[in-house]
């Protein structure tokens, strides 16, 4: 067990990097299945409907950059389609009970994501260890989406004390 | 998971091995840390009733002490869980280890809802393994 939040090597940034694109895996396959399950309910409408879309599309997005990384980093992703099957195993479980479970659902995505991307580069500052990537290139793109994933906290909480 | 989580795990652990108060040489070895650190830390435990400390005996839970290591047991549980079952990793333990103080509980719930985790998690955690009873290695290649 080790204690402090530093990251430390090569292979631990790409673990990271890979649980970063399996997260966002996560979002796009639920965004999706969201989609899937509420479209008949009251109460979808289309900024909601263009919320999840937006969702599903940026964290394939994002995926594709923090992918982009792994590859430096020699090592791989867990390809959409096991992920979504995952998520699909476990959907009925965990799936929202209702419409508000769903938006909250979405909130908890975009939350969860900020706060991942956050860490992650509050322990690559704290790291003062060499990567064969450029430092800089990482922090940048960490950076970038986790100003996005910011910005989807803010998507969700407008449509949320609209419905209030 | 923060500092004072990971301590709060290790004592619940040590306590369920021992069958008893944790000493502080068995959290230092567990923790990786000298024990005059686990002193310090076991001294705020208890300051905020998390942990009581008889000398000599060791570090005990308190009752908020066990619901707070027990969430934490728990998602550590997650962690092993996702590095094994879905990235493959063959060394889970020894990564979730290096992995726990980065990941936070929120992210570790959502990895929750692409893995098979039992209801009566974290008691099937077995402290000797440093795993849960239940979890199966994985048996392909790494996603290294």
């Amino acid at each position: 067990m080790s204690l402090g939040q530093r990251v430390a090597t090569d292979h631990q940034l790409a673990r990271l990097l890979q649980i970063g694109a399996v997260l966002e895996e996560v979002v796009e396959s639920r965004a999706y299945h969201h989609l899937d399950s509420f479209e008949d309910e009251e109460g979808v409408d289309d900024d909601v409907r263009h919320l999840l879309e937006h969702a599903a599309e940026e964290s394939a997005e994002h995926r594709s950059r923090l992918e982009a990384l792994i590859e430096e980093l020699d090592a791989e992703t867990v390809p959409y389609e096991e992920i979504n099957k995952l998520v699909e195993a476990q959907y009925a479980q965990t799936k929202p009970e209702d419409f508000d479970g769903l938006l909250y659902d979405q909130l908890c995505n975009e939350e969860t994501a900020y706060k991942f991307y956050d860490d992650l580069i509050e322990a690559i500052e704290a790291s003062e260890s060499e990567f064969s990537i450029d430092r800089e290139q990482v922090l940048d793109t960490l950076r970038q989406i986790r100003e996005e994933e910011a910005e989807g906290v803010e998507d969700v909480t407008e449509i949320m004390e609209r419905r209030a | 998971m923060n500092t004072a989580d990971q301590y709060l795990k290790a004592i619940y652990l040590v306590q369920r091995m021992e069958d008893g108060p944790a000493a502080t040489g068995a959290l230092a070895d567990m923790l990786d840390v000298s024990p005059a650190s686990v002193n310090e830390m076991v001294g705020k435990l208890q300051n905020r009733g998390l942990v009581d400390h008889e000398k000599y005996k060791g570090a005990t839970l308190t009752d908020d002490g066990i619901v707070r290591a027990e969430d934490a047991l728990q998602t550590y549980c997650i962690i092993e869980r996702f590095l094994a079952n879905v990235l493959e990793v063959e060394d889970y333990r020894g990564e979730a280890s290096a992995l726990e103080a980065v990941i936070d509980d929120t992210v570790a719930e959502r990895l929750d809802t692409i893995i098979d985790r039992r209801e009566e998690c974290p008691d099937c955690f077995d402290a000797e393994a440093d795993q849960c009873c239940y979890l199966e290695a994985p048996a392909g290649e790494s996603a290294d």
